[in-house]
């Protein structure tokens, strides 16, 4: 498109636009697309707060022609919905979104005539406020095994990582989780050997347990999606299938996968996983990952993260989450950047339609430590995250980076008078773990599992 | 890290004898019981500690001395200091000409593995496993009649750092053993990256990796071991990564 030109300043283009609108975030800076100054900055925001939802639907970030991701996105517009609001400015579709009149259904209804484009745009205009406001607004639910996101409750990933892969050692990082209270959203593990033989093993102890407990809830290994095809087709019992993914086709090829792949494993999910579905997806996402595999095609990283969820939606997840400090200050120096990035991904994801959860992160290397992530959790339960990553103490001895701890999971219940999901919550109770939504003497041992 | 984790804090477990097996056998950080739903004191204050300590670790060099000892050819990339490291992840992946130059005139050109070790993320992490490592890949890859070049330590570098060196040295194939970034258990974790056919911009999916290399997850020794046999089968098969795999896939009927 031509040269955006208003009162406030000149841009490139929309793209560049885009970027030079975003909150500060190294990444930005290290692709060399941030606004120099605030006052750039907020000028970008004034002209991108006068740009339609028109012309961000006809400017794709990068071109159709080029990028599958691109294809994705703009083929499931639905084309009636978009033309009722094709002409709003990004600015009228924040003041919908933010108006305390507009319902969860009237998003709903919205929603299939958006691209990632603009729910990224929208997003840059918004306070951080604003953004929890929004997100709290909206409900999504899936359904694996049990079902995730009604409202009054919250869920957590139990992440049992260990990093000989010992699967006793999983195990038992799984009981001490479960005796906390977390677990419900999915027991996860991401294997340090990625070969199928590995995934089943994992996949076959931690299916077993649940089977063994009568744990109302779904497994994932998080190998590469491949590996996970080859071990399911060899039978292994896997609940759901995970994939990494980037907003680009060149990130995606990095990762190893393109859309034809996921269809395939889409396919075969549908067919052989060993829930009961309908929604057998796990992604994971976060901001910088295009760039750190020089993929990120002069796009800022808001915008490319709000691509991963278009793609991501034409799967159905079951769960979706963030990762957000995952990477390194590189992308996202500090607490405050985390903190900015979280709000804007559960926002985003939301928006789309997606379940959202999110790990808040940090790893060792960045300006970051565990009160920034304990704020990021307060935050975001109560901007309706559907659940958080959980790890023994916050410490994930294999990834090498902290999140929020087991401990973290019943607080946060405690804090927000949330419940897990049913049956997962009268499993609980019935295992003696909790008793009036509080942690019972039983709790917080894992040989209560013996 | 704290030698004695917080594991007898959990106060009346149901099995005392049980919970201690957990916790000896387990590096994650189990049976550390609560006070209401917040950890205990003591719990929290040993994950503070541990946390500084971390970020200690992601600030160091490597010894010179170690270099010298191990008889790596010493390089640098594009970095000057730890700050610009951090920041710029693009700049250490590249290499100068003149050092490109350098490598040339010091390494043996054209080999069938050639093997790179890296600072990355975690200085400790080098200096803790490559000793035990490095002579156990060079004795299994010449066991295997494999070529092997001259090894070379890079300075700042990145993992994509290898395509350069390997890429200028015309290498078949290329590893590097790299500091992964320090967590709270350990800071002594290295991962070895391999492709076949390093060439600069390659993408990430055609390299494979081992990573958790240390005491606590797999030991120097054996990944050594493991190494040699994944070197052996990418040369064999002129490829790496996901290409390793796609090959099985097509042999998998449904
Ligand atoms: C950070 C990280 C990432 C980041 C990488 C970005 C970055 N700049 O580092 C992101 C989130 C993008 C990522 C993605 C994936 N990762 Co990763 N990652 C890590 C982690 C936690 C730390 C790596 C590290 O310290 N690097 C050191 C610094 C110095 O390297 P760097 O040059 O700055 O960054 C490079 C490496 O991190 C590398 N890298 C990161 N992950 C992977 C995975 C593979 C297969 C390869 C070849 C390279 C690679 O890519 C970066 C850019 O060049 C490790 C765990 C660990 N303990 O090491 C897992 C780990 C290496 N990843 C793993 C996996 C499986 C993946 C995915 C394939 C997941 C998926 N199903 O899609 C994807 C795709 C990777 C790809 N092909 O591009 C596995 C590898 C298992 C195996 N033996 O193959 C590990 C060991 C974690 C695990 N056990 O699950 N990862």
């Amino acid at each position: 498109m031509a040269t955006i030109s208003r009162r406030e300043g000149e841009f490139d283009s929309l793209r560049a636009l885009l970027a030079k609108a975003n909150e500060r975030k190294t990444g930005d800076e290290l692709a060399g697309i941030a606004a120099d100054s605030d006052a750039e900055r907020v000028a970008a925001k004034k002209a991108l707060s006068r740009v339609t939802l028109r012309e961000l639907r006809e400017n794709p970030v990068v071109p159709y022609q080029e990028d599958e991701v691109t294809r994705v996105i703009q083929d499931a517009v639905r084309e009636p919905i978009y033309e009722r609001i094709k002409e709003w400015s990004v600015a009228e579709l924040r003041e919908f979104l933010v108006d305390s009149s507009t319902t969860d259904r009237e998003i709903r209804a919205i929603r299939e005539g958006l691209t990632s484009e603009m729910i990224a745009a929208v997003a840059k205009l918004m306070s951080n406020m604003d953004l929890a406001l929004v997100s709290s607004r909206m409900t999504i639910t899936a359904r694996c095994n049990t079902t995730i996101g009604e409202p009054g409750t919250l869920s957590f990933r139990l992440q049992p990582n260990d990093p000989a892969d010992d699967v006793e050692n999983v195990l038992d990082s799984t009981r001490e989780g479960l005796s906390y209270g977390t677990g419900d959203a999915v027991i996860g593990i991401n294997p340090v050997v990625d070969s199928a033989e590995n995934t089943a093993a994992i996949l076959e102890a931690t299916h077993g347990f649940i089977e063994e407990w009568a744990v109302p809830t779904q497994n994932c290994c998080l190998s590469h999606v491949t590996t996970q095809m080859e071990a399911i087709r060899e039978g292994a019992p896997a609940d759901m299938v995970f994939q990494s993914l980037a907003g680009t086709e060149a990130g995606n090829e990095e990762f190893g996968i393109d859309v034809s792949l996921l269809d395939e494993a889409d396919e075969l999910a549908r067919r052989r996983c060993s829930s009961s579905g309908p929604n057998v997806w796990y992604f994971e996402t976060g901001q910088g990952a295009e760039l750190s595999g020089d993929a990120h095609e002069g796009v800022d990283q808001l915008t490319l993260e709000s691509r991963c969820y278009g793609l991501a939606k034409r799967y159905d997840p079951f769960l979706l989450n963030t990762v957000v400090g995952f990477i390194g200050p590189e992308y996202l120096y500090d607490g405050r950047q985390v903190i900015r990035a979280g709000l804007e991904d559960v926002f985003m994801g939301k928006l789309h339609g997606i379940p959202m959860g999110i790990d808040a992160c940090y790893t060792n290397h960045m300006e970051a430590d565990q009160n920034d992530i304990e704020t990021l959790a307060i935050t975001l339960a109560a901007a309706g995250s559907n659940y958080f990553i959980t790890v023994p103490m916050g410490d994930d001895v294999m990834l090498n980076y902290q999140s929020n701890s087991y401990h973290d999971a019943a607080t946060l219940r405690e804090l927000f008078g949330r419940e897990p999901i049913e049956p997962f919550g009268e499993w609980l109770r019935e295992m003696g773990i909790t008793e009036n939504g509080r942690l019972t003497e039983r709790a917080g041992d894992p040989t209560v599992f013996a | 890290m704290s030698d004695k984790r917080a594991k007898d804090r959990l106060d009346g477990p149901r099995d005392p004898d049980l919970l201690e097996r957990i916790t000896d056998r387990n590096p994650s950080r189990l049976g550390v019981g609560r006070a209401g739903s917040r950890p205990r004191t003591d719990t929290l204050l040993e994950f503070r500690a541990d946390h500084g300590i971390a970020r200690d670790a992601v600030l160091t060099n490597v010894d010179e001395g170690f270099i010298e000892e191990t008889g790596l050819v010493k390089i640098g990339t594009l970095i000057e200091d730890t700050e610009e490291y951090l920041a710029r992840p693009d700049r250490g992946r590249e290499i100068s000409a003149e050092t490109a130059e350098y490598l040339r005139e010091h390494c043996e050109e054209g080999p069938e593995v050639q093997l790179v070790v890296a600072d990355g993320l975690s200085s400790s992490a080098v200096e803790a496993n490559v000793p035990d490592l490095l002579p156990i890949l060079l004795d299994g890859l010449a066991d295997r009649d494999l070529r092997v070049g001259t090894p070379v330590f890079v300075e700042y570098g990145r993992v994509d750092v290898m395509d350069a060196i390997g890429e200028e040295l015309d290498a078949d194939c290329c590893v590097i053993l790299i500091g992964e970034r320090p967590g709270l258990a350990s800071a002594e974790s290295l991962s070895a990256y391999l492709v076949y056919g390093p060439e600069r911009g390659g993408p990430t999916a055609k390299k494979s990796v081992i990573s958790n290399i240390h005491q606590g997850g797999l030991p120097p020794v054996e990944a050594g071991a493991q190494l040699v046999d994944l070197i052996a089968e990418m040369c064999e098969r002129e490829r790496s990564g996901i290409d390793l795999r796609e090959d099985d896939r097509e042999f998998v009927t449904d």
